[in-house]
């Protein structure tokens, strides 16, 4: 039986929150994690889409192990790796790497190009002086610099050259695996299809797995396979991508959709959440979306819901999964594209 | 339409702002116009370094003390605010136009209640109203941004609040000498997606309310088109194309706006691979000599390089910079 390259299951992440100057008793809980699983395949891009405080930089950090879970197992490859300690990950940890939202903030300012990327094979003791150098220069072009590049300093480069950097220096010890926390987010519009494409270059290149986190849900419908949405640690819809857009099960799921703005200027249908997000330190009882969800009935009130199945691989933790208005599809797309459409057109001919 | 005998609210004219002198002068804002009228919002989209902020800073009368204002008006109902002394644009700057920014933690004192921060607002352009109606007051800006019990709201610290609960106050403070312009400086960027829609809505509203007009900056497409009336597309310190949101969305000329709307992944449609602009935004200080987008344009030929187009008109007021449009092949 072939494994899945990494599983969480039922893992639970707490976090003591200090209890401060002005309360005496000890302080709160956050659950930032809440008994969740999931798999990812080899090769495949599993999107981790959730607003602020879901706990999805959380989870990707207990993939890597770089947090320890309070509860639940994780597998790498098979390998139940939950209780391994620092030094007995130490070998694994060539095959997972993780790219950051802020390439200038996770690039060591005083060191050039070549020695950020050389580091990460000399941490890990791979070849000599030459071979290394060698390496680095295959990287440079791998992600689109040149080999004069090794010898500048960060803060010579845009940001979308510093993500390739950054990028470079991941995929240096030859990972299977790589947890991409936002990043594309702080780049431009222009330089941030062009970062997709070269992550997505790679992953074809170099089979690749990709747990790809971000808010952008048009990014996300992009690059990945399969999509999980998280909502104060818990995994709420997740699903085929193609399938979680065209019916998506979860009210939590058709609030995020319905905020997307697309430049074509119309909204899409279904109603949008109302109020804030509540704080992680007071989750509400029952389904934690309920205070904010338009279909929340007693039940909802009352009880967690869990995740069930609806096919394919699509599961959604919503009582309602399966009564749920279906919404129409987005309106039929008009006969004629737009003059703006066809110039595109143009456009994107000439670049290939 | 508006009379055509009563003026824009606000009408830019040939704006630069300089930062340095001779040879090592840089221009941030090179040459802009820009027509806001009364009731309206202006979208300007850019990227970084497309000189989006200088222009806003520049319209406030905050251009930092390293730059200035090299030439160019700024008329606010016909008052050139371009050369007024400081303390003749404080009295407009906050009565007349307001801001909002990205991040309002950081605009917002976290030692003082909100309350507290608002009440300065009030009094800095009514020295005569008592602490009891200053109060009272407060307390009605913040329901007019929604914000839900605010008698007990008015005295809680910014930390108590969420994102998108203080950028309602900074709202809430910006309006508070009811402004006839109101500049957004990218107000929903650091917020999460389903906060952003409830804060554009809210902008939407309160505009409808008080017929003020709003300069909308941002680098999403997307929330442009959810709030603007006319957008102005700009590049590397020039606006390269303006017009109506639906000629900037429908019939867009210029290569940058067509490479900027067609680069952004798409819900309604799945693409193997997404066009993109190659190269990068030009620094202030290394621009290309003829048009500032030909070493990243597809549709780019010699004159291009030769040569700075100026805006042309495609049809009443939308403008577009580009010797090629309305592009129709693509240069061999």
């Amino acid at each position: 039986m072939s494994h899945h390259l990494l599983e969480l299951e039922n893992v639970t992440r707490q976090f003591q929150v200090s209890a401060g100057l002005s309360r005496g008793r000890g302080g709160a809980v956050v659950r930032a994690v809440d008994n969740v699983s999931l798999t990812l395949e080899k090769g495949e891009t599993l999107g981790l889409v959730g607003e602020s405080g879901c706990g999805k930089s959380t989870l990707a950090r207990l993939a890597l192990k770089l947090l320890d879970p309070d509860a639940g197992t994780i597998r790498y490859n098979g390998q139940d790796i939950t209780d391994r300690s620092r030094s007995t990950m130490r070998p694994l940890r060539r095959r997972m790497q993780m790219i950051f939202q802020d390439p200038s903030a996770s690039l060591n300012p005083r060191m050039t190009v070549g020695e950020l990327i050389e580091e990460p094979l000399i941490v890990h003791e791979i070849g000599n002086r030459a071979s290394r150098r060698a390496r680095v220069s295959e990287l440079l072009s791998l992600v689109g610099l040149s080999d004069y590049h090794a010898s500048r300093q960060p803060h010579q480069f845009s940001g979308g050259q510093r993500q390739r950097i950054g990028i470079a220096r991941a995929l240096a010890v030859n990972p299977e695996l790589i947890v991409c926390d936002e990043p594309v987010s702080a780049l431009d519009v222009s330089i941030q299809a062009q970062i997709v494409n070269l992550m997505q270059d790679l992953q074809t290149g170099l089979g690749l797995s990709y747990l790809f986190i971000a808010h952008d849900l048009a990014v996300v419908k992009h690059i990945a396979d399969r999509i999980a949405v998280m909502y104060l640690g818990k995994i709420m819809e997740i699903g085929p991508a193609d399938r979680l857009f065209e019916n998506p099960r979860h009210p939590y799921t058709r609030t995020l959709i319905a905020s997307v703005l697309s430049p074509d200027g119309k909204r899409r249908q279904a109603a949008p959440a109302t109020g804030d997000l509540p704080s992680p330190l007071a989750v509400p009882e029952g389904c934690r979306f309920h205070p904010r969800c338009p279909h929340a009935t007693d039940l909802c009130r009352r009880l967690d819901p869990a995740l069930q199945e609806l096919g394919e691989g699509h599961q959604s933790a919503c009582h309602h999964a399966a009564s749920l208005p279906t919404i129409a599809p987005p309106e039929a797309k008009r006969q004629q594209p737009t003059p703006a459409e066809r110039r595109m057109g143009l456009a994107i001919q000439a670049r290939s | 339409m508006t009379d055509p005998k009563t003026p824009p609210l606000l009408q830019v004219e040939d704006l630069r702002v300089s930062f340095g002198a001779g040879a090592h002068e840089t221009r941030a804002v090179d040459g802009i116009g820009l027509t806001v009228e009364r009731g309206r919002t202006h979208g300007i989209v850019g990227e970084s370094g497309s000189g989006k902020s200088m222009l806003s800073l520049a319209i406030m009368g905050l251009v930092p003390d390293s730059g200035r204002i090299a030439s160019g008006r700024i008329r606010l109902g016909g008052r050139d605010l371009a050369g007024l002394p400081y303390r003749e644009m404080q009295a407009i700057r906050g009565k007349r136009i307001a801001m909002i920014f990205q991040e309002p933690m950081t605009s917002l004192n976290p030692l003082y209640t909100i309350g507290r921060q608002l009440s300065e607002a009030i009094r800095a352009h009514d020295r005569r109203a008592s602490a009891r109606e200053i109060r009272n007051r407060a307390i009605e800006l913040l329901r007019r941004v929604r914000i839900p019990s605010p008698e007990r709201r008015v005295d809680d610290y910014p930390h108590q609040m969420s994102g998108g609960m203080r950028q309602r106050v900074m709202i809430a403070m910006a309006l508070s000498c009811g402004p006839e312009l109101l500049i957004a400086d990218e107000p929903t960027t650091a917020l999460d997606v389903t906060v952003q829609v409830q804060i554009l809505d809210l902008l939407r509203e309160l505009q409808d309310e008080t017929g003020m007009a709003m300069i909308f900056i941002t680098h999403d497409l997307g929330v442009v088109a959810a709030v603007a009336d006319e957008v102005s597309v700009m590049y590397a310190g020039r606006v390269v194309e303006t017009g109506t949101a639906r000629n900037i969305f429908e019939d867009a000329q210029h290569p940058y706006t067509l490479g900027l709307l067609g680069s952004r992944p798409r819900l309604d449609r799945n693409l193997h691979r997404l066009p993109t602009i190659e190269g990068a935004v030009p620094p202030p200080f290394d621009l290309p000599p003829g048009c500032r987008f030909e070493p990243r344009c597809a549709f780019a030929t010699p004159d291009c390089a030769a040569a700075c187009p100026g805006l042309r008109p495609f049809g009443g007021n939308h403008l577009a910079a580009c010797f090629r449009a309305p592009v129709k092949e693509i240069a061999r």
